[in-house]
């Protein structure tokens, strides 16, 4: 199975473009929270950026908080969403331990599918799709 | 309510009540947005026959059709009436600004009237707050942006904060309001406009999804300009060098002023050059949202601060026009004393092409004796950076009369102290392009006085000829394509990727159809609504002087022409004004 890992993320340069790729290409949407990456700066002692999306847990703490079957495992970690199966309770961003599941407009989680359209749009290949 | 709607949405913030009002304003398909919306904005709120600070002046903000649809459709538009100068102008900004705007679901944002005290106003999709930030005031730039980023709180990442430093406060008339700390609305004074407005910062949240319809081939659109961006070689020169890459090639040009342009060139350039600050003193790249190139180059400061040891580290954004204002202009050529004199000017929250240049003519005045040090209080030298750093606080502080005068503009100073000869003023402290006498004509008339106005130094280094009608031709068609680029609103970095083939696909794969196809006219409509403006609001081409000093200008091309100088000067003066008498005719 394919992850996506922000191999490089040193080289940020902070251009969001990866979160409006993942809108538009993967949702359908022009919008920061319908992607399943999320850019913020470092802040405090530190300085770049930070990259926001989901890690690919073998034991998901979200698909645990799922009270209705809408997050099932995805063959090597991470989850699948099913949205005909989810209610919006957002017992699964809450879950998150860092915080990878964004909420779009209409209130359903969005996480990260791994499918790598991000990774051709980043100008500094700061992010990589790869085999584990 | 979808995005790519055929009206505009503003908020219409008034600061006197402490109320806003959501308003819908007609005119898409013939105002654009950007640089055309302000001027729409303008004409309705902006009161044209009285002062600048006058309290119910609005402060302007638009964004365009293509903002956030595109990549480096990635500016803000801010229109106001210039303190500098007492005129309708724009100054424009990158940052987050203008996705922030377009995420809170804004085409404009307009602010009227005067807080009762200092004050944030805090701005999102379902959010306007006008906080007390009386213990804001007197902060800088980088302190007051650290602070409001607490107190905020909500939208990192997808935020804009800007602010103004004490300059802004003191009315300083080249004052900026700076944006996300590395980026500014620098030019012609919009800091003093929130200075008198009491108005410390503002916080735009990008909060909310944006509603957009969008075509079908939309995908494929933006995939294309991503891959004409890439192959345009734009990333590599923004990426590499950035701005700075001019300083050896003006150097060599003999356009590059040194010392109050006593001098056009310097066996020292390599001190300062591009190449010299990426290789020793570029600490990272930023880029503003939604644009891939990062051409913002970050220098950094290592100071050691105690004999064991200690140091401090800063970072200071560099671009060439800062470099050359605190740099060659002033005879400065070590690149930290550079970047500190940079820092300095941002933190008072002074722009730093006028800071640079006025500091420059205060050390000529004071080399010629105009000026005493009990006037100055230190030391202003060519070459003594410490002088400089001191005096720019002096300067934002406005600590004597000489600096009261001073942060007024050059040739505010130069008419009660003398020295108009050498006042580097064109329309407003020069940009640092001494290529000859189109480029200083082009400034001197220039709408916003800018050097990006029209792309007058360009023509120049390939024209050799002295054919007035030839030159006034390029200048007078090469503005509508820019206000129109500045309408979308593109970053003109981008010009070159987006012709107007590019531009109308781009509209029509977001539903903007009608504008797509009218875009020739446009272009001039717009750029005549920015000049009806600058004219009604009290713009002669005959008051505007060029000093002595550009008549004894040197170039690669010999010595200015002072008969071609005039000539375009005033050719160019009449041209503008029959290019508003026209569109009266034609557009109202």
């Amino acid at each position: 199975m394919k992850f996506l890992r922000a191999s490089n993320l040193k080289r940020c340069i902070g251009c969001n473009i990866c979160s409006l790729t993942c809108a538009r290409e993967v949702h359908g949407l022009i919008s920061w929270q319908a992607s399943g990456i999320r850019i913020k700066s470092s802040g405090g002692i530190s300085t770049g950026f930070e990259a926001t999306f989901c890690l690919v847990c073998k034991e998901p703490a979200c698909l645990n908080a799922c009270p209705t079957d809408a997050l099932i495992p995805r063959k090597g970690g991470g989850v699948i969403f099913k949205r005909q199966s989810c209610i919006g309770c957002l017992e699964c961003k809450e879950a998150c331990p860092v915080d990878a599941v964004s909420v779009d407009d209409s209130g359903f989680p969005v996480i990260c599918i791994h499918c790598g359209r991000c990774v051709s749009f980043c100008p500094h290949r700061c992010l990589e799709l790869v085999e584990e | 309510m979808v995005m790519n709607r055929n009206y505009f949405r503003v908020l219409i913030v008034d600061l006197n009540r402490e109320k806003s009002e959501v308003k819908r304003f007609e005119g898409r398909h013939e105002f654009v947005g950007g640089s055309g919306l302000c001027a729409l904005l303008f004409e309705r709120y902006g009161l044209k026959n009285e002062p600048w600070h006058n309290e119910n002046q609005p402060l302007i903000f638009s964004i365009g059709p293509l903002t956030g649809l595109f990549p480096l459709m990635s500016k803000t538009i801010c229109a106001f009436k210039s303190p500098y100068h007492d005129q309708y102008t724009e100054s424009h900004a990158g940052g987050r600004s203008a996705l922030s705007l377009f995420f809170a679901n804004l085409d404009g944002l307009v602010i009227k009237g005067q807080a009762r005290r200092p004050s944030l106003l805090v701005v999102g999709s379902r959010r306007v707050e006008i906080r007390d930030a009386s213990y804001l005031w007197g902060l800088d730039v980088i302190k007051t942006g650290k602070i409001v980023r607490r107190l905020v709180g909500e939208a990192s990442g997808h935020r804009s904060i800007l602010r103004i430093g004490p300059s802004g406060e003191n009315l300083c008339s080249f004052s900026c309001i700076n944006c996300d700390t590395y980026r500014h609305f620098g030019r012609l004074g919009a800091g003093a406009v929130m200075g008198k407005k009491n108005l410390k910062a503002i916080a735009i949240l990008g909060d909310e999804r944006a509603f957009v319809s969008l075509g079908k081939n939309y995908k494929e659109i933006y995939g294309k300009i991503f891959k004409r961006i890439e192959d345009s070689g734009m990333m590599k020169k923004y990426h590499d060098l950035g701005t700075p890459a001019n300083f050896k090639k003006l150097n060599e040009l003999r356009s590059l002023p040194w010392r109050n342009l006593t001098s056009t060139w310097d066996k020292d350039v390599d001190r300062i050059s591009g190449e010299t600050f990426a290789e020793r003193h570029l600490l990272r790249n930023l880029a503003c949202s939604g644009c891939p190139i990062g051409c913002i180059h970050l220098g950094y400061i290592r100071e050691k601060f105690m004999k064991d040891h200690r140091y401090y580290f800063e970072q200071v954004a560099y671009d060439y026009e800062p470099v050359f204002a605190t740099g060659s202009m002033l005879g400065i050529t070590d690149p930290v004393k550079v970047l500190k004199l940079i820092l300095e000017i941002d933190e008072k929250g002074l722009d730093v092409i006028s800071t640079g240049v006025a500091l420059a003519w205060a050390a000529e005045a004071k080399e010629k004796g105009l000026i005493s040090r009990e006037e100055t209080i230190c030391d202003l030298k060519f070459g003594d950076a410490q002088g400089f750093l001191e005096a720019v606080g002096h300067l934002s502080n406005q600590e004597t009369e000489f600096y009261r005068q001073l942060s007024r503009g050059t040739l505010a100073a130069a008419r009660v102290y003398g020295g108009e000869d050498f006042a580097c003023v064109l329309g407003q402290e020069m940009a640092g392009y001494a290529t000859g006498e189109l480029y200083f004509t082009a400034q001197a008339l220039g709408f916003r006085h800018s050097h990006l106005d029209v792309g007058a130094y360009s023509y120049e280094q390939k024209h050799d000829e002295r054919d007035v009608k030839r030159a006034v031709d390029f200048l007078i068609k090469d503005e509508p394509r820019r206000a129109l680029l500045n309408s979308m609103v593109s970053c003109l970095f981008a010009r070159g990727v987006y012709t107007n083939e590019y531009l109308a696909m781009c509209l029509e794969s977001v539903g903007l159809k009608d504008i797509a196809i009218n875009l020739d006219e446009l272009s001039e409509r717009i750029r005549f609504y920015r000049w009806k403006l600058r004219f009604d609001t009290g713009f002669s081409p005959e008051d505007i002087k060029i000093p002595r000093r550009f008549y004894k200008v040197e170039s690669w091309k010999g010595k200015v022409n002072p008969k071609f100088l005039d000539e375009l000067k005033i050719s160019y003066g009449k041209r503008l004004k029959g290019l508003v008498s026209e569109g009266e005719k034609k557009w109202t």
